[in-house]
């Protein structure tokens, strides 16, 4: 287990925006969670990645400082650092020398496919490009627990298969555990060994569902009898949390 | 064509205006000091230019020392001020108090403590009081303008205050700071003038003085001739910094 949330309940003054919900992650795994959007899906990230705090309940993190990162919904990134310093940051704030933070952050961005866009401005870039600039970010402090959410759903079809499939080899080449936040049904099953569906807000577990197969998909994984069954269950469930 | 007669559009109704108005003194025989005709206006430019170009200089190297002064002073205060909400809510109001004070009327108060033998400072420190407000608003603003999501970042990797300040605030500030300081800079001008009106005829010899100087002596030609400059001055400034602005946004965004 590399970080849980125990029944934890999140308010805010205008009311309460999570739980009481529970949720324990293993080193290594991809867990997908989906839920209708104002769910409390980020608010878990949230406390996930230690930066809230909840009203109630428990929260358990193992990773030390540097050791989670996390990807948003936009790329998030400083438009007047090139993709290199963008990257180089989290290393940067860490106090790793200049010129190492930038060789680490080269190497980051090459792993994303971005060998040869080191000094392009986020303005010059694709959204399908800026957010592999934000991944190459977040694992540039090679994280074991990786945050993301909702990454891809500002990008087209062809631009989120294709990043959800890099995600996939990247984890397969470092194993970080991953929370994959989403409302994309067969997303979150193409992209985890486990799906977490969220009730409506304020959120709470409405159920779960494991998912077979291989981690990174073999080609033509969408199309088979299994992957159409997980997407069914995961799509009653939600239909029961909205009712709920 | 179309390009073409976009372009050449504002220049035609300004010929034409002329034209009419031309036409319009001649037939009409209105007396030259009441309004003179475009023809002698330019006379006036044409006879005057070495000291209206000396003048303009004037006024406008008052201002660009006053933008300077304001600038500094601003950001200054600015930094300060965005580092300590309490702060903040303490300097607001009397930076607003400041800016809807109308110029001109802290201008006598504001010569007497120059003296009035150095009407020059008092010009100075009047369009830096002006000049203030736009670049003091625009910094403070843009100190807090930062990304919400950068923030959280900077949090998750246990940012210090220093590196959230020179890494994340300052940076994102870049854009307000370069909005701010075209609105300065045409205010500074503003201010100068509206100083040297106050100052009088005995002061500093700017374009205003230039207004003043041939107005008592009723030659109107010569105060047309004086704010036609003026006018130039604004339009070329304005310009100058509109294109100064989009180098700046250009090199902060690096496109």
């Amino acid at each position: 287990m590399i970080a849980a949330l125990t029944d934890v309940e999140v308010d805010y003054p205008r009311g309460r925006a999570l739980g009481p919900f529970s949720l324990a992650i293993d080193a290594g795994e991809i867990v997908s969670l989906v839920g209708p959007s104002g769910c409390g899906k980020s608010t878990a990230m949230r406390l996930l990645a230690g930066l809230e705090s909840p009203s109630a309940g428990a929260v358990v993190r193992t990773p030390g400082r540097g050791e989670t990162a996390v990807v948003f919904q936009a790329p998030t990134l400083a438009p007047w650092l090139s993709a290199r310093a963008n990257a180089a940051l989290p290393l940067e704030l860490a106090g790793v020398r200049k010129h190492d933070a930038e060789a680490r952050a080269d190497q980051a961005l090459a792993r994303v496919g971005l060998a040869g866009a080191e000094s392009a401005r986020p303005a010059q870039l694709s959204g399908g490009m800026a957010m592999r600039v934000s991944l190459a970010r977040a694992l540039v402090t090679k994280p074991t627990l990786l945050l993301l959410d909702e990454p891809f759903a500002a990008l087209d079809e062809i631009t989120r298969r294709a990043l959800a499939d890099d995600v996939l080899k990247l984890w397969a080449a470092a194993k970080p555990a991953i929370v994959f936040v989403t409302h994309n049904v067969e997303e979150a099953v193409y992209m985890a060994s486990r799906v977490v569906v969220m009730t409506r807000g304020p959120g709470r577990t409405a159920g779960e569902v494991a998912v077979a197969g291989p981690l990174p998909r073999p080609p033509g994984f969408r199309t088979t009898e299994a992957f159409r069954t997980h997407v069914e269950a995961v799509s009653h469930l939600l239909a029961q949390g909205m009712a709920a | 064509m179309t390009r073409l007669a976009q372009a050449l559009a504002p220049f035609v109704l300004i010929a034409l205006l002329l034209a009419a108005w031309e036409v319009a003194c001649r037939a009409l025989h209105v007396p030259i000091y009441f309004l003179p005709p475009p023809s002698a206006v330019a006379r006036a430019l044409a006879t005057d230019w070495a000291g209206l170009l000396r003048s303009a200089w004037n006024t406008l190297s008052m201002a660009l020392i006053a933008l300077v002064v304001a600038s500094l002073l601003a950001q200054a205060v600015a930094l300060v001020v965005a580092l300590s909400p309490i702060l903040e809510r303490a300097v607001r109001p009397l930076a607003v108090v400041l800016q809807v004070t109308p110029v001109v009327a802290i201008a006598p108060l504001v010569l007497i403590w120059a003296g009035l033998d150095h009407a020059g400072r008092a010009i100075v420190g009047l369009a830096a009081v002006v000049a203030f407000f736009p670049i003091f608003s625009g910094a403070v603003t843009g100190l807090k303008a930062t990304d919400p999501d950068l923030e959280r970042l900077f949090d998750l990797y246990g940012a210090s205050r220093l590196q959230r300040l020179i890494r994340l605030r300052l940076p994102s500030a870049v854009p307000y700071l370069l909005e701010g300081h075209k609105v300065a800079a045409g205010l500074a001008v503003i201010g100068a003038v509206v100083a040297e009106f106050v100052a009088g005829s005995g002061g500093a010899q700017g374009l205003a003085w230039r207004i003043l100087e041939a107005g008592n002596r009723l030659q109107t030609a010569r105060m047309f001739a004086a704010l036609v400059v003026l006018g130039v001055l604004g339009a070329v400034l304005h310009a100058v910094l509109e294109a100064a602005e989009r180098a700046g946004l250009r090199w902060w965004r690096g496109r």
